[in-house]
């Protein structure tokens, strides 16, 4: 069964110049086991459609099913419960720890809201996934600001996982951090997924990183997606020019030219260009392109392009 | 050195060097990972970073001078006003000896007796007590009320903020200490219905600065993560999102303190005080009438007030200096 399903989710803030469509009527499905990666530019609205589908944001419209179940309309209390199911991990491991806690009361609050065991029975639990993500079991007595910032990434992927969801939000979880701590977080995601079979929803701007993690990935471009396939046939086989210029985009030793930087800056999502969003600053927009909208359309079992000149 | 991410991170190659961290020993050179030279997250010992948190704060705090200062006076007027009934047993307000002893005319009485002959050092003695209590409590009664209004205000926002916002400024928007003048008119003035009054009309901006922290502090990720793991509005209030508004709210509440003070003199001045205690504000009501003849009786009983409002506010400085880390960093 699918695990999550997502179903035209609109996310619009009313903002002081006019509403914001962050996320604007996107539909997507995540597979129990799987990884799929969100990536795009800064503000296309890859975090608010991480944040709508669990609800830390309401969304403006849409479905968001949770295995067969309607979160978009559950009650308060029925959410609460469910999020044990669905966790997130943050962007910013300086912000994302609460700075007044010891790591021992931010590990503990969760299975106390929740119910899970007897004091005793919680210390054994904080105390072996300390050591599952790779921290020793003398830190749970320190305060967040004694750690570094992959040590802190280490225990906001443990508070996610302690709950033992099935899905988890990573919304960037590696880009605050230096390369050489990315490999090891990433590590240790890939760990945790093979360990307690989690499925993966990996929100980022970074490509060499998602190449790497994700089984399918998903091209969000000013708050649609644009083009959807699996990791490696988006790579071998690009169809939309906005994944096209993103690849190009990555630097490539082997290359002797610099690749051609897409133009223009993003458009203001207030007041998103009409027909095709990408037109503006797309190398083959038509008229049919700031008329109409492209409707995604099929390319291989689970190629899914928003194109009007792919074929 | 100029690596691209591509080349740090091989694609598919899961095998990892995290496998060997759960052991003490020194992660091994993985031939997989020819660039991983980073020290690991479980060798990288964890001691050397500074032990900080509460301890800093109070080290701050008592590097500072004028914060000791503060202190050390405070605790000496607290001493005092609960050792009053040992040191000066009996009735302050009981005639003692001859009317207008001048301070140092007879050891007996070393800061003199007033127009009625009362002694003026069991009478400050005596009106610290008041003084204080009425400062504490009224703060505490100020705050309570203020944290919580402003806590439901800048926690939920929206219609519940709307409403509370206005309730704020129609008590801002009246003068207080009018207000405060009708309240004890209406009540029987004792230290009860003055330390509630007080109260009552300080809350407003106890409750606009904890709107304000409330606010900002919402949006921070620790808390989104608080709501992700399915915490309730009353926990995430009080234990994730108030312990990281406390440090203005703790260097207000002495100002407050010190307000208060000089609210109960006031009052007690224009004699809406509790008629059977004696406090630092009726002493100076009292002695308003013979300022010119024997100016001591409004000068020693202000000076106590003087002292202890400074000394407040020393200590406020001192608190906001140690609470606020940008603020210490600045200075170190």
């Amino acid at each position: 069964m699918t695990l999550l399903s997502v179903r035209n989710l609109s996310t619009h803030y009313a903002g002081g110049r006019g509403t914001v469509r962050a996320v604007d009527d996107v539909s997507l499905t995540i597979e129990p086991g799987e990884t799929v990666a969100l990536v795009g530019e800064s503000g296309c609205g890859k975090s608010s459609l991480g944040k709508s589908l669990m609800r830390l944001v309401e969304p403006t419209s849409g479905q968001v099913e949770f295995k067969g179940k309607d979160v978009t309309a559950m009650p308060a209390r029925e959410l609460r419960s469910l999020r044990r199911s669905i966790q997130m991990i943050f962007q910013d491991p300086f912000a994302s720890l609460n700075p007044r806690q010891t790591i021992r009361t931010i590990l503990t609050a969760p299975l106390k809201v929740h119910g899970v065991g007897d004091s005793k029975r919680r210390r054994e639990i904080i105390e072996s996934i300390i050591v599952q993500v790779g921290l020793p079991a003398d830190s749970l007595d320190r305060y967040p600001h004694e750690f570094s910032g992959g040590q802190r990434q280490r225990i906001g992927i443990a508070r996610a996982l302690i709950l033992q969801p099935e899905l988890v939000v990573c919304d960037e979880p590696v880009s605050a951090l230096d390369l050489s701590i990315q490999a090891q977080i990433l590590n240790l995601l890939v760990e945790m997924k093979n360990k307690l079979s989690l499925s993966y929803l990996f929100v980022s701007h970074d490509l060499s990183v998602v190449r790497y993690f994700s089984d399918r990935v998903l091209v969000m471009y000013l708050g649609k997606i644009v083009e959807s396939a699996p990791t490696a046939e988006l790579w071998a086989d690009p169809k939309h020019p906005y994944t096209r210029a993103l690849l190009a985009a990555v630097p490539d030793p082997s290359r002797r030219k610099q690749a051609a930087p897409i133009a223009g800056d993003l458009p203001s999502p207030h007041n998103p260009p009409s027909g095709c969003r990408f037109h503006t600053r797309c190398p083959l927009a038509t008229d049919l392109c700031r008329a109409q909208a492209p409707e995604h359309r099929l390319f291989g079992p689970a190629h899914a392009v928003a194109c009007h000149h792919t074929n | 050195m100029t690596l691209t991410q591509s080349s740090i991170i091989p694609s598919k190659r899961l095998s990892a060097v995290h496998t060997d961290e759960t052991e003490a020993a020194p992660p091994e050179q993985s031939k997989e990972w020819p660039f991983l030279h980073a020290p690991d997250a479980l060798t990288q010992s964890s001691a050397t970073v500074t032990k900080a948190g509460l301890r800093r704060e109070v080290r701050i705090f008592l590097t500072n001078p004028n914060a000791i200062i503060g202190l050390v006076f405070l605790v000496t007027v607290i001493a005092v006003a609960l050792a009053a009934p040992y040191l000066f047993p009996g009735d302050p307000l009981e005639m003692v000896a001859r009317p207008f002893l001048w301070p140092g005319q007879n050891p007996a009485y070393p800061l003199g007796t007033d127009s009625m002959g009362r002694d003026v050092l069991a009478g400050i003695v005596h009106g610290a007590r008041i003084s204080l209590t009425v400062g504490i409590a009224a703060t505490l009664i100020g705050l309570t009320i203020g944290v919580l209004v402003g806590a439901i205000a800048g926690y939920f926002g929206g219609v519940v903020d709307d409403v509370l916002v206005k309730l704020i400024e129609i008590f801002q928007t009246l003068p207080s200490f009018v207000l405060l003048v009708v309240l004890v008119a209406i009540a029987q003035p004792n230290v009860l219905t003055v330390t509630s009054a007080i109260g009552i009309i300080t809350w407003p901006m106890v409750a606009r600065l904890t709107r304000a922290e409330f606010r900002a502090i919402r949006e921070k990720d620790y808390v989104l993560a608080a709501r992700s793991l399915g915490y309730g509005h009353v926990r995430i209030v009080f234990r994730e999102i108030l312990p990281n508004a406390l440090p203005p709210i703790i260097v207000t509440s002495s100002v407050m303190v010190a307000g208060a003070i000089l609210m109960e003199a006031a009052l007690s001045f224009m004699g809406l005080g509790d008629p059977n205690r004696v406090s630092w504000g009726s002493m100076i009501g009292a002695g308003r009438d013979v300022i010119r003849t024997a100016w001591y009786l409004t000068a020693l009983p202000g000076l106590a007030i003087v002292f202890t409002v400074i000394s407040l506010n020393l200590i406020s400085d001192g608190l906001n200096d140690a609470l606020n880390p940008r603020f210490s960093e600045e200075r170190r």
